[in-house]
């Protein structure tokens, strides 16, 4: 019996109970399918062309329209805006499923370690001057909402380990509305720029830099709430 | 580190890269089966945190520095984060994840 040999060996317990693996025709089965992927794959690979077409000149061509000076932040907020809307939105539905499936862990109230407090204390700062700064950048070099966002969640994350609470006044529309802030600008400035007949998410040239940039910081709040609540696990 | 290298500048920087783009692969494919084979999940988190910590590396070796922020700070830190918090989920009681710092707090 693999489970009472296991008990010995604390924390590969659940290894253990995991039903046996494969026997050896399922595994040379098994490598052969892996074979195969292989060679698909390197031949897929050694058949692209030494220089991949791409649209790199194209998004070149038309950055100056875009509002932005870095390229990767013009496709993903104005040349394909569409696919970065639905991303948040995806980031959003995610919550929603691990806020139905169970509320938050009651706050066994944090022994949090005095270290990390006051390590926190300092952190906390520079991660959200950090976050302001990526930004900030996202405009002209690498940069943008989400990984500003990720860091501003971390932010959350680590004040959370560290015993600090939302307050209860913060917990409810105002938790919501800064979870809903990025896809509802994104959506509601797509959406405006159509009463002056452009399609959907086509922001004007002249005022597109100020849009992204408004868009950006909302999906930064939006983001850092998102994976912070996702880290807690649960309604609040 | 260019000027150091005297002789033959190009193809002494052209070997230092490949063998450090090498390596950076290497790591990165031991550490994949490093996590993907490891029995204990704790261990398996923490290696695919070091998993997309190289990854990021490798991104920003191959100049794709919007990634590689990217990689850092979604693929390793905060899903590094929410693996860690789903495993305290698992096994409230088990010493190494959720017990840690109170168990250093109260003895």
């Amino acid at each position: 019996m693999p489970d009472t040999r296991s008990t010995s060996v604390p924390g590969t317990v659940r290894a253990r109970a995991l039903p046996a693996g494969p026997g050896p025709t399922a595994r040379l089965i098994l490598l052969l399918l892996l074979a195969a992927v292989l060679v698909g794959l390197a031949t897929a690979v050694l058949s692209l062309p030494p220089v991949a077409p791409g649209l790199g000149a194209v998004v070149t061509e038309h950055l100056p329209a875009s509002g932005v000076e870095h390229p990767v932040t013009a496709v993903l907020l104005n040349f394909r805006g569409y696919d970065t809307l639905l991303e948040l939105a995806v980031l959003w539905l995610a919550l929603l499923a691990v806020w139905s499936l169970t509320p938050a862990p009651l706050a066994h109230e944090p022994t949090a370690n005095p270290m990390l407090a006051a390590l926190n204390q300092l952190l906390a700062p520079l991660m959200i001057l950090v976050a302001g700064y990526l930004l900030w950048n996202g405009g002209h070099a690498p940069g943008g909402a989400f990984q500003a966002g990720a860091v501003l969640g971390a932010t959350g994350v680590l004040l959370h380990l560290s015993g600090r609470r939302l307050p209860r006044a913060v917990d409810g529309w105002p938790l919501r509305l800064a979870l809903l802030l990025g896809v509802a600008l994104f959506s509601l400035i797509g959406l405006a720029v159509m009463a002056g007949g452009a399609p959907f998410l086509t922001y004007p040239p002249a005022s597109a830099g100020g849009l992204i940039l408004a868009i950006e910081a909302a999906a930064t709040l939006s983001i850092a709430a998102t994976l912070a609540a996702l880290f807690l696990g649960g309604r609040p | 580190m260019e000027t150091l290298i005297t002789p033959g500048n190009d193809a002494w920087v052209a070997v230092l890269n490949l063998l450090l783009d090498g390596l950076l692969g290497l790591l990165l494919l031991w550490l994949a089966w490093r996590t993907l084979a490891s029995a204990d999940l704790f261990r398996a988190i923490v290696l695919f945190i070091a998993f997309g910590l190289v990854l990021a590396m490798i991104w920003a070796r191959l100049d794709a520095a919007d990634i590689a922020l990217a990689e850092a700070a979604i693929g390793a830190g905060v899903t590094g984060a929410l693996l860690l918090a789903a495993l305290a989920r698992l096994h409230p009681d088990r010493p190494g994840t959720q017990a840690r710092p109170r168990g250093s707090d109260a003895s």
